[in-house]
Parts: C-alpha cells; structure tokens; sequence
C-alpha cells in the first residue's frame, strides 16, 4: 500500500480515530484536573521526516514528549507533547505546587513522575477509545518520557516506519485546557506502523483500498 | 562577526556538500548520525544526516540511498571525490547516536543509536577515513555545525554549553 495517497475516506476514518482517542483522553484529563478541557478537530497530515518536526515548531524546538509504543493487533507509536511551560503548567495542576522544574540542574523527580502519571492515563484512555472503536488489540508499553530537542525525541518514533516509507501519516489531536492563566495544550501523534492502517481499515469494514 | 556566514541545511536523512567558506549544519539528533567528512586542504566539507545503520532492513522498492549509513556515506565520499577532494586526505568528524529513551527491552529497534554509531565506524573504516573527532552515544539531542574555516564542528545540546571537537 502507498501510503502517501489516502483515499477522502480513509482520511476520514483516521480522522475519526484521532477524534475518538483524543475525545476520551480529554475526558481522563478533565477528571484528573477538575477543570474543563476542550479539543480541537484533529489533523491527518502526510508529511515527510522534516515537515513532521515543523508540525511542532522545527527540529530544535525543545519539548517535553511522552512515547508509547503500542503492542497489539495494530502497532504504531503515540506521542503526548507539550511545551516545557505547558508541561510545568500540567504538573502544578496536578500536585497543586508552584516552580517545578524539568530542565538541567532543577530537575525535579517529583515532577517528572506527576508527568508519566498524567501522559499515562491520557494514553491509555486515548488507546482504549481506539481499541473498543475498532475492535483491535492495542496495549501501550509504559510511558517514556523525554525533554529534549524535537527532532531527536520523534524520529526515535520512526525507525519501524521508516524501513518502509519516507512518509509518516499522523493523526494530530489537541487537547486544551484554557482556564489557567498560561493554558496547557497537549498534542497526540498517533504514527501508526505502515501495515496496521491495512488492519484499521478493515476492522472498520473498509475493503476497497488496495 | 559581521559577515554573513552561509549555513547549508542538511534535512533527516538526507546529504548535502558544501565549499569553504559555507558552513554546514543538520539540527535534532536523536539517535540519528551526523557524519562529516572533509578535505581540509580543498576546502570541501559534506555532511550526512544518518537515520538507520543498514539498507538491507529496508522493506521498499525504491530506496532513499541518504537515509542508510551503507548507502549515504560512499555516496558522500564519492561526491566528494568528484568535487576535487583527494581520497588520501579526507577525513571524519561524527556525532549523535544518542539513545533518547531508556528502554528497558533491548530490542535491534531500541538499540538504533548504537548501532547507527558502529555502521558509521564500519563503513569509514573500509574507506580509509579516520575518524579525528566525536561526539556519540549519551541520552542527549545534539545540533551539529561544521565550519569549514577552523574545521571543527560545533555542538550544541539543550542542558550543556556549545563547545568544539
């Protein structure tokens, strides 16, 4: 399969699934947070290695980023990224502290827990949504987490992908939470590996897409 | 300084040449290699951004010959070579071959990094290159510059200062 052509419909259908995982995670995060979470209509974007890292502002663009690799039926990678502020915003919500800190010499445990904690139960939520839509088994690996420049932390995502394409397809969701004074918007890429868009399909009752 | 220096991008798996005085740069190494290999005397200096060790892991038709270090390196050295660099004088820098996760499988897959780093070892190796300078393995994302003025590449990652190798 080519992946670089989808069909309306099959992007549709990835849309669908973005919509689905993130919408449940957003519900996790609003019960973890007690506050309103809100989120965006989610992307299907074809890009090439370099345009991936553009997505999230350019392959030195530090970010705090939770991988998970997703065994199963339909394996593939999800990322949850947020900005280092974004990341201490989430983590000051959750343990009700102030001036965390996750860079260099102030980097604090506590914070970095609260963080796995937090990415953990977002992907879960946004993997069980997938698993119960499509009835396919996906279970996510612990969560990795990693504060680094963009580029190195995504293509630790791409190895699988990229013995098989220079393509990846990913499914963007964002999830906002606007109340507080800086706001915490998170990010799901969900890269799925080149032969599980075949299973997804199907598992959808989508055939016609050789 | 107030000149302007040339900086040439080099993308994700992905080679680009470049003559005294332009700079070359590739941004984001994870476990990605960043290979430079020059002739210092010639003023001629290529940099290639390596993201997997082997081209026989690819499972495509058509493969992208920068994105393996066996493809992307003797297309390197052979670019070079018709540009007037003499293959008695080239030499190697490298960096990157980080491991951004800490794994606790010890799957091929997670291992790239090191890897990645042993594949580069290997191939300039065969070709006579020494290898004068590094920077590898760690758990640390690195943006590489080379200057084709000093020959030195800079290095930059996000919890150190910049320094030369």
């Amino acid at each position: 399969m080519e992946i670089t052509k989808l069909t309306t419909i099959q992007k549709d259908v990835l849309k669908e699934i973005g919509n689905i995982g993130a919408g449940n995670a957003a519900t996790s995060m609003s019960e973890l947070l007690n506050k309103k979470i809100d989120m965006q209509v989610p992307t299907v974007n074809v890009v090439d290695f370099d345009e991936m890292m553009d997505m999230i502002g350019g392959h030195e663009q530090v970010i705090t980023a939770l991988f998970f690799r997703i065994q199963g039926e339909a394996p593939g990678t999800v990322y949850f990224i947020l900005s280092i502020e974004e990341a201490k915003n989430l983590v000051e919500e959750i343990t009700n502290q102030n001036g965390c800190g996750l860079l260099g010499e102030e980097f604090d445990e506590m914070a970095v827990s609260a963080l796995q904690e937090a990415g953990n139960i977002l992907t879960s939520s946004y993997l069980s949504a997938l698993s119960d839509f499509t009835n396919l088994n996906m279970q996510p690996s612990i969560p990795y987490l990693s504060i680094d420049m963009a580029g190195a932390i995504l293509t630790a995502g791409l190895v699988e992908l990229s013995q098989v394409t220079d393509y990846a397809i990913i499914i963007n969701t964002r999830i906002n939470y606007l109340d507080s004074k800086d706001g915490i918007q998170g990010n799901f890429f969900f890269i799925p590996d080149p032969h599980s868009f075949q299973k997804i399909y199907q598992s959808l009752g989508l055939h016609n897409h050789e | 300084m107030n000149k302007t220096q040339t900086v040439i991008k080099v993308g994700i798996a992905d080679v680009n040449l470049v003559k005294k005085p332009e700079n070359i740069r590739t941004s984001g190494l994870g476990s990605c290699v960043g290979v430079v290999v020059y002739d210092a005397k010639a003023g001629l200096a290529g940099l290639a951004h390596i993201l997997l060790p082997d081209s026989s892991m690819a499972r495509q038709k058509d493969i992208n010959i920068y994105k393996y270090a066996d493809t992307a390196l003797p297309y390197l050295i052979d670019s070079l070579i018709k540009k007037g660099a003499s293959p008695d004088r080239l030499k190697a820098k490298m960096a990157g071959g980080a491991q951004m996760f800490q794994f606790s499988s010890q799957s091929n897959m997670m291992r790239i990094g090191p890897r990645n780093i042993e594949a580069v070892r290997g191939i300039l190796h065969e070709y006579h290159i020494p290898v004068v300078a590094h920077d590898v393995g760690g758990n640390a994302g690195r943006t590489i510059e080379f200057d084709t003025n000093m020959n030195k590449l800079k290095i930059r990652k996000i919890n150190e200062k910049e320094f030369l190798i």
